[in-house]
């Protein structure tokens, strides 16, 4: 049934939103250790997965991740010019501006598949940015792909 | 992909990290799941699984267990992938086979909820046990490590690591390339060095010359690193060397062509001494320069900025030296290391108007201080007024551009030391009674607390509290003709207005401001304040994110001299034992092409950056050469099929770990 | 002379275009009717269902069954054939893939109905009338089959033996299958009956591609004269090629147009739209965002693009509708 009904208010409480992250290993990465050796602390709901670079991740990566039962999806790289591969995230780039117009076609809201170039040295931007998602999901609620 | 050849046993190892994670995560709760998940036979918990007892324990379960793949949750792979892997080899099982899951830095550090942390542990071991389950037994490539070492700066640093290296280094060159058409950095600058008040140049110069003479260095000076390509033990690096418009063979530093110049007078800022004097078109930057090879300022010489001269440098030249249409000179080396020490910028004085600095007379930075105390220096070592007055009372004023939200918000560290040592200088030279304003005094060090101690019973004034600006409006007959000091005295509980007859700015020290392209020639990070990050503040202080490249000095946050010979020394130390080991272990984390599959659509070969992927005219597919892959994956996800993957980051390893978080 | 093997065809969503294609068999259909017996064939004889039902289990050695599966009616019909059947056949994009009727998942039922019978323009504004399941006539009760939210392909409603690819498969492959099927010369099952490259290794044109093929602007291929000599791509027309899978000879490029991807993605892809989206972001060489966004805008519709086909057997399958107060 493709209606969906608002759940349960008590349900939405205690609901966690999940979050998969996909990071590169020399920014976004190194970003969360900055994040785990300052104790910078944020929100619990995502999960990191790791590739060497933002450029690894097929855009099937994150379709899969919906599928499978994210609510949100967040790749993180590093900043334009600053690609440990040259030009790698520049390709991330084009490829989540297309994904992310597909997604909406598809009715996943905006706010659940974020791009974010987080340096190495960024630990508070991981953190606001992780904050951020993870309020803007609760707001959304959960997507529940295998529901749809 | 092919399907594992043996079921797997897998064996999954969590370590408590003392209470690092055990605080935070529970720990038997999480063995009690991991041993639940598929494939798993084995899961066991210890307090540091890094440790010797903890590398035996994994082991001996390898044979007790019969287990055939591994995951270790401990730290990140970052700190401790390379050790497990080791141990897991040791054990008998392609290091390939082993997968880290990050629960500190990933979680137990990041999380407050102890229910949430579990619960996160959990996820990420699910997925590492499902992703070390589809892993493949891979062969990490040897490289060998080229023994030649750049070393970008020339300063302290770069000289100490460059004759560390050189000394050690038998028959391999340093290349230590400076972009000053002399070494010596900063240090060359001063007079004294705290807290031992010895002479700078005593110390400096002999050393700059064993760089100068020593057979294992070759001296780019008045040069610039124009590109790095390549990798750890490989790196191609291409070298500009500005025209000087004198041939550097032949220059014997007689200096008869500055005497000869057309302009008599010197009229043109000495940059080495920050523009305080003056020289002339042609000119050694100072007396000690090394190398002692003059050289030509193009946009002061006549010639070279307007074309007509009767170049009588050239006449006065006996070496036949002097060169006026020398153009600039690209050469190309081969490194299997370097080492970045390229130092620090002082703040800009500007940037703190209400201390006038550019505007009052007799305001002067601390650096311009350096000169004036140097006897080497535009006053020969006596700090004068600017009618030529020795200044009777100097206040310094700490803290300028550091500890400021509105300029950079770290402690510079060496300011408050500099500031004494200058204060200690002055009153020797001038007799002036002098004024130290400070926030805090900060004065960690060997022989540094003592030192200020020194101070205090000479006689020196220190005021505790930040300097709101520095004025010329007087008040009070006293304060007439005076820079006035308006600080608010935060021992005392007042506002006091101290009149001086000169200032001094401890300024702070910056990154270069080029240090962003230099980062991005040589993929390195910088932190928030913009010094060059190192891979670990304790376990890696010298080592960055790039295997092979190493920094000293105040290129990675603000130092002073005893820590940046330290550094430069660790630098050195950490690119020999790259080259004595003389190879590298190259991740084998290459693209891979399934040529059964491959439609030769040539989409991936567009992708790469290192040329490496190819196509083959007969059997109509592409092929990677695996020498130049750096195993970026970029190829693996534009490939339109899936024909083309990435080795220890093939899809279904990925989806795998999607699987697990979720 | 042995009984001739039992051959039904069916039709479900589709346009009727893969019948046209047994047709478009020709000559060579006279030798596949000679060779079996043809049980049911709603298009073109008049069996009905009962005479179906009549049939044992297993009886039909083949099913060739096209279009996507959107209805009740639909899924009653292709269950019964499978029970009669030794082998289905899912002939064609949409019995494949979902196809072009599976991109009605872009929308729901609710949704479809409402554009189609009240907002959509009309003779009749106003128009109230709503299809129903069941209705009340003088002669009793009558039932229509449920229109259902999702189009699925084939397989997501029966097992399906094998597949023939194609918007609609070309006669060669349909001949070749038909020639597998009589001499029991088939592949494992769960094959699709076409290559397994994709179809850039049999388009003539892939010789003319450029060393990199990295393009600066996506044109349609309206706005362009196209060089018929050229890779298509290269030219900066979006061609499905590289990402489809191979068994057509590439007809529509070699009749001037660029592959829209009908004969869906190749054993190894992840996911059609999410692969062929990737290349296609990939290969448009451009690093400032603002004009990346801006070539990158002129894939009207990705969704319709990269999904034209394939939307109901993709990762997501569907839209999730907004929610409904």
């Amino acid at each position: 049934m493709a209606v969906v009904m608002e759940p349960p208010k008590e349900a939405q409480e205690a609901w966690e939103p999940r979050i998969v992250a996909f990071f590169c290993n020399w920014c976004t990465y190194a970003a969360s250790d900055l994040a785990g050796i300052s104790r910078v602390k944020y929100a619990p709901n995502m999960r990191i997965v790791r590739v060497m670079c933002s450029g690894r991740i097929d855009p099937s990566f994150v379709l899969e991740a919906f599928r499978d039962g994210a609510d949100g999806v967040l790749i993180g790289g590093c900043n334009p010019g600053d690609c440990h591969y040259k030009e790698g995230n520049y390709k991330t780039m084009r490829r989540a501006m297309l994904l992310s117009q597909m997604l909406q076609d598809l009715g996943i809201e905006k706010e659940r598949f974020r791009l974010d170039w987080i340096c190495a040295s960024c630990a508070r931007e991981l953190q606001t940015t992780v904050n951020h998602m993870t309020a803007d999901l609760k707001r959304l609620g959960p997507l529940n792909w295998k529901g749809v | 992909m092919n399907p594992p050849a043996e079921a797997p046993r897998i064996g999954v190892f969590v370590c408590d990290c003392g209470f690092n994670i055990l605080g935070v995560v529970d720990v038997p709760a999480v063995v009690k799941f991991a041993a639940a998940l598929p494939g798993v036979v084995h899961a066991e918990e210890y307090k540091y699984m890094c440790s010797d007892p903890g590398q035996d324990l994994i082991k001996k379960a390898v044979q007790e267990h019969g287990l055939n793949r591994v995951v270790v949750a401990s730290c990140s792979p970052t700190l401790h992938e390379r050790t497990f892997r080791r141990v897991v080899s040791e054990a008998g099982i392609n290091p390939f086979l082993f997968n880290m899951v990050n629960i500190r830095e990933g979680v137990s550090w990041v999380t407050e909820d102890k229910v949430q942390a579990t619960e996160k542990a959990e996820s990420l071991i699910d997925a590492g046990v499902r992703r070390v389950t589809l892993q493949e037994p891979l062969e990490a490539r040897s490289e060998p490590v080229n023994p030649n070492v750049l070393v970008i700066g020339g300063g302290i640093a770069g000289m100490h690591a460059s004759l560390s290296l050189a000394n050690a280094n038998r028959g391999a060159k340093v290349h230590l390339v400076e972009r000053q058409p002399s070494i010596g950095g900063n240090m060359a600058r001063f007079d004294k060095t705290f807290p031992t008040l010895d002479c700078a140049s005593c110390i400096l110069t002999p050393k700059m010359t064993e760089v100068k003479i020593h057979p294992n260095i070759r001296l780019h000076s008045y040069s610039e690193v124009v590109s790095v390509d390549g990798y750890v033990g490989n790196f191609d690096v291409t070298i500009e060397h500005k025209p000087r418009y004198i041939n550097e063979d032949l220059c014997i530093g007689c200096l008869k062509c500055i005497e000869a110049c057309v302009f008599k007078d010197a009229r043109f800022p000495n940059e080495f001494d920050l523009g305080l004097a003056k020289r002339k078109p042609i000119y050694i930057p100072f007396p000690q320069a090394v190398p002692t090879k003059v050289l030509i300022d193009p946009h002061d010489c006549l010639y070279l900025r307007l074309g007509t001269c009767k170049k009588t440098c050239i006449d006065a030249c006996e070496k036949d030296a002097i060169d006026l249409e020398q153009k600039p000179d690209r050469v190309s080396l081969k490194v299997g290391t370097i080492v970045v020490a390229t130092g620090f910028k002082p703040f800009d004085a500007r940037r703190k108007p209400q201390y006038g600095y550019g505007v009052l007379p007799n305001v002067y930075t601390a650096l311009e201080m350096e000169r004036f105390l140097s006897p080497t220096g535009p006053t020969e070592g006596v700090p004068l007024l600017q009618d030529g007055r020795k200044p009777e009372t100097v206040g310094i004023i700490h803290c300028v551009g550091s500890r400021d939200k509105n300029t950079n918000e770290y402690c510079s560290k060496v300011c408050c030391m500099y500031s004494l040592k200058l204060a200690h200088l002055i009153k020797e030279r001038t007799g002036a009674e002098v004024y130290n304003f400070y926030i805090d005094m900060r004065t960690p060090g060997k022989g540094y607390e003592e030192f200020y101690e020194r101070l205090l019973s000479e006689g020196l004034k220190v005021i505790r509290g930040r300097v709101a600006e520095v004025t010329k409006a007087a008040l009070t007959r006293a304060e007439k003709d005076h820079l006035i000091i308006r600080a608010e005295d935060t021992l005392a509980g007042f506002v006091r207005r101290i009149p001086v007859d000169m200032v001094v700015l401890a300024v702070g020290l910056e990154p270069q401001s080029d240090t962003q392209e230099l980062r991005r020639m040589l993929n390195l990070s910088c932190g928030h304040e913009g010094f060059l990050q190192e891979l670990h503040p304790k376990l890696a202080p010298v080592s960055t994110a790039t295997d092979g490249i190493f920094i000293a000095g105040a290129c990675q946050g603000p130092k002073d001299i005893p820590e940046t010979v330290a550094q430069a020394g660790a630098a050195a130390s950490e690119a020999l034992s790259l080259i004595h080991r003389g190879v590298v272990e190259i991740q084998p984390y290459t693209a891979v092409v399934n040529e059964e599959l491959c439609s030769g659509c040539k989409v991936c070969i567009g992708m790469c950056p290192y040329d490496a992927i190819g196509y083959d005219e007969e059997k109509r597919v592409v092929h990677v050469t695996e020498v130049k892959c750096k195993g970026c994956g970029v190829c693996a996800a534009a490939c339109p099929t899936g024909a083309m993957d990435q080795q220890h980051f093939r899809k279904e390893l990925v989806m795998a770990e999607i699987a697990g978080v979720i | 002379m042995a009984e001739k093997p039992k051959v039904a065809l069916y039709w479900c969503a589709s346009c009727g275009g893969c019948e046209e294609a047994v047709v478009d068999l020709a000559e060579a259909i006279l030798d596949v009717v000679a060779a079996v017996d043809i049980v049911f064939w709603p298009v073109a004889l008049d069996f009905k269902v009962s005479d179906v039902e009549a049939l044992p289990d297993k009886a039909i050695a083949v099913s060739f069954i096209n279009g996507a599966v959107r209805l009740s009616e639909q899924k009653e019909m292709v269950e019964l054939l499978r029970r009669k059947s030794q082998l289905v056949v899912a002939f064609g994009s949409c019995s494949h893939l979902g196809g072009i009727p599976g991109l009605a998942n872009l929308w729901d039922k609710a949704s479809i109905f409402d554009w189609s019978y009240s907002k959509a323009p009309s003779m009749e504004p106003g128009a109230t009338t709503r299809p129903m399941t069941k209705i009340q006539v003088p002669e009793g009760e009558l039932e229509l089959p449920e229109f259902w939210d999702t189009v699925k392909s084939l397989n997501q409603v029966i097992d399906v033996d094998y597949y023939l690819p194609g918007c609609p498969p070309t006669p060669k492959l349909i001949a070749n299958a038909v020639q597998a099927i009589l001499t029991g010369k088939l592949p494992p099952k769960g094959a699709v009956l076409a290559g397994t490259k994709a179809l850039c290794s049999e388009c003539d044109l892939n010789e003319t591609k450029p060393d990199k093929l990295l393009i600066q602007d996506i044109k349609r291929v309206t706005e362009v004269q196209l060089d018929l000599k050229k890779c298509y791509l290269a030219q900066g027309v979006l061609c499905m090629g590289p990402v489809t899978r191979s068994g057509c000879e590439a007809l529509c490029i070699n009749g001037g147009m660029p592959c829209t991807g009908c004969f869906g993605p190749v054993q190894e892809s992840p996911d059609y739209g999410g692969k062929a989206l990737s290349f296609v972001a990939s290969i448009v060489d451009l690093e400032d965002p603002a004009r990346a966004q801006e070539v990158l805008a002129k894939v009207a519709d990705p969704t319709g693009i990269f999904y034209r086909y394939s939307l109901p057997t993709s990762k997501l399958g569907r839209k999730k509708m907004p929610r409904r107060k």
